[in-house]
């Protein structure tokens, strides 16, 4: 059977198609609940929206691979956006980065065998007056040094060890009807 | 240099450091939510020529007069939009996040007062995807304008009339380019943030074919404080044709990296040693990005150069930036290319930094981040990350200055949208300016 949104997710769908004058539109906000809803964006998925929006398969394509926050193959629990440009290389950026691939046993692109973290080197996150600094989910690390980092992961390993998904659920904030 | 009230002058910082600043309740006992009903009094072709006169211009980074982009926008168009980019992710950039995190309610005040002066019923603000924690923040803060009746409801208007404005804010997935107009347009309209042609320019076809400006978060901020006091005490706070307050986020080598809200025509040489308090560990200044990393930077000698749109583009103590020693790049019409003062991004680097690793990354990020839509920057951007990467790494060869320096000039003018020039600028910039380090590199090798 084909997948179907869940009422809930249904409804969120409808308040962002309200906003746009057309379906289209609304293809990267409905992508962003799909990835919260699913976890990545499978054919299975990319067929729901495509229904979903009246737009084509090849466009769905076309948009998800030019977008880097959005994946078509699974991710861990946990996705490190680790800065290395310019502010953060300067005050240690890939000291960060080398210590991370270190502690979590894999290197910058890839995932933890038990699916819990995915280390992506990123461009600059915004936040160069505290660089080093990295993102997970909606959550900002600044001023890094490797202590600190450590000290990170284990919070988030102890979160997202038996909870299953540690994704935030609503990332994506919910408009208002219009 | 007139700053009637001193270099503490604050517009759109100005609530920042107060308990709960980006709560309605907080923002209107600072007397938000009461400024735009003195711009609904007037007539909308009135509000532009005000704009006008306050030598605002643009912070994204092209620093263009707001008030002369919105009379680009036809006057009896049925539909017109107004966007914000919210896409911050210039290298070196970090102000339109905090604006965003502290106080949601002066840009949407902002907002309201805009898109009254261009006719605009609904309004989008297209923010950086990974900027989640501010979507929650910047959400709420529209809820809560709705809430209030400033949103989604009629307002009382000059001439008798109504204005109802909808507001929806709209999450980006990461891309660069997206943060370019058109390409931001494009990717609001559910397709690849591919950059468009102009003209026709957004403002006469933009957003849904209709015409459209776009403008930064920080440039729609000082909307408010140009109705409450007046273009002509806006216009006086800055220097030349630039009024106002600028944002430059300072990072990089300095005792106390900030985002810091100047007046504009402060000279970097106060920014970096009194406002910043200079280098830390007792090393030597080496050069500055004035604005974001696809600026040509600075050395040493060009400190005493204000922060200003004008005069980084034409101050004569800026050298020209060079296609090869003795010969000037050319813009076109035999201008010549200095810098500019960009998103506001300053970043400083000490004696201590290979200037050519540094080159390296920034072209490592255009390469990574060049659309693929036009030739010379989708090949150029990847020729100058590797051949600059190899130099960086102690294996480049002899005439690779050179070849660096061709292929940046290749690209440069020769692409849809500024980002070719963004990569190529910074290459010629750092060639310019410290040609030797590049040379030294090379020579240790041969």
């Amino acid at each position: 059977m084909a997948l179907e949104f869940n009422e809930q997710t249904k409804q969120h769908v409808d308040r962002i198609l309200s906003r746009y004058p057309n379906k289209q539109a609304a293809l990267i906000p409905v992508l962003h609940v799909c990835q919260e809803e699913f976890g990545h964006l499978s054919e299975e998925v990319v067929d729901l929206v495509s229904r979903t929006l009246s737009v084509p398969h090849a466009h769905i394509h076309g948009v998800v691979t030019f977008y880097t926050m959005l994946h078509e193959k699974k991710v861990g629990r946990h996705e490190l956006m680790v800065c290395t440009n310019i502010s953060c290389m300067l005050k240690g950026g890939y000291d960060i980065l080398e210590h991370l691939e270190k502690r979590l046993g894999i290197k910058r692109g890839e995932t933890t065998d038990d699916g819990g973290f995915t280390l992506i080197e990123e461009e600059c996150l915004a936040a160069c007056a505290n660089a080093p600094m990295m993102i997970c989910g909606s959550e900002y690390f600044l001023d890094l040094t490797p202590q600190k980092v450590d000290e990170i992961l284990v919070r988030l390993g102890s979160v997202g060890s038996d909870s299953g998904s540690a994704r935030p659920r609503r990332a994506t904030p919910i408009p208002r009807k219009a | 240099m007139a700053w009637p009230e001193g270099k503490d002058i604050k517009i759109v910082t100005k609530n920042f450091g107060v308990p709960g600043s980006n709560k309605i309740s907080v923002y209107m006992s600072r007397g938000g939510w009461q400024v735009f009903n003195k711009a609904l009094a007037q007539e909308p072709a009135a509000l532009i020529e005000e704009v006008k006169k306050s030598n605002l211009r643009g912070r994204g980074g092209a620093g263009f007069p707001t008030g002369m982009k919105w009379s680009f926008l036809p006057k009896d168009a049925p539909t017109t939009y107004l966007v914000v980019n919210a896409d911050e992710s210039e290298p070196g950039t970090c102000k339109d996040r905090e604006l965003l995190a502290l106080d949601p309610h002066l840009l949407l005040e902002g907002m309201l007062i805009s898109s009254y002066a261009i006719g605009c019923k609904h309004a989008y603000i297209y923010i950086r995807g990974e900027m989640m924690r501010e979507a929650q923040i910047v959400q709420n803060a529209i809820d809560e304008a709705y809430d209030a009746g400033f949103l989604g409801k009629p307002l009382q208007v000059a001439g008798g009339k109504t204005f109802k404005l909808d507001i929806t804010l709209h999450r980006g997935a990461g891309a660069y380019i997206c943060g370019e107009e058109t390409g931001l347009l494009n990717s609001l309209e559910g397709k690849r943030g591919w950059p468009r042609m102009k003209p026709p320019f957004p403002a006469i076809k933009g957003l849904f074919d209709a015409p459209t400006a776009v403008n930064n978060v920080e440039t729609i901020m000082n909307l408010p404080e140009i109705i409450s006091k007046g273009a002509e005490y806006f216009a006086k706070i800055g220097m030349n044709r630039s009024g106002g307050t600028r944002i430059v986020c300072v990072s990089g080598h300095v005792n106390m990296p900030g985002v810091y809200e100047l007046p504009i025509g402060i000279p970097f040489r106060e920014l970096v040693f009194d406002v910043c308090g200079g280098i830390p560990n007792g090393r030597k200044f080496k050069g500055l990005i004035p604005g974001g990393s696809s600026m040509p930077p600075l050395d040493e000698s060009e400190l005493d150069v204000p922060v200003e749109f004008d005069a980084l583009m034409t101050d004569p103590r800026i050298k020209d930036v060079e296609i090869k020693p003795g010969v000037p790049f050319d813009l076109g019409g035999g201008r010549r290319l200095k810098t500019m003062a960009g998103s506001g991004g300053v970043v400083v680097f000490d004696d201590s930094t290979d200037v050519v690793r540094l080159c390296a990354r920034i072209m490592q990020f255009y390469a990574h981040e060049s659309c693929g839509q036009c030739t010379p920057c989708r090949e150029g951007s990847g020729w100058l990350a590797r051949v600059c990467k190899r130099v960086a790494s102690g294996e480049g060869r002899p005439g690779d200055v050179e070849l660096m320096a061709n292929v940046a000039g290749g690209i440069a003018g020769n692409t849809i949208c500024a980002l070719g020039d963004a990569t190529a600028w910074p290459m010629l910039g750092f060639l310019t300016k410290f040609r030797a380090d590049f040379e030294a590199k090379i020579r240790k090798v041969a």
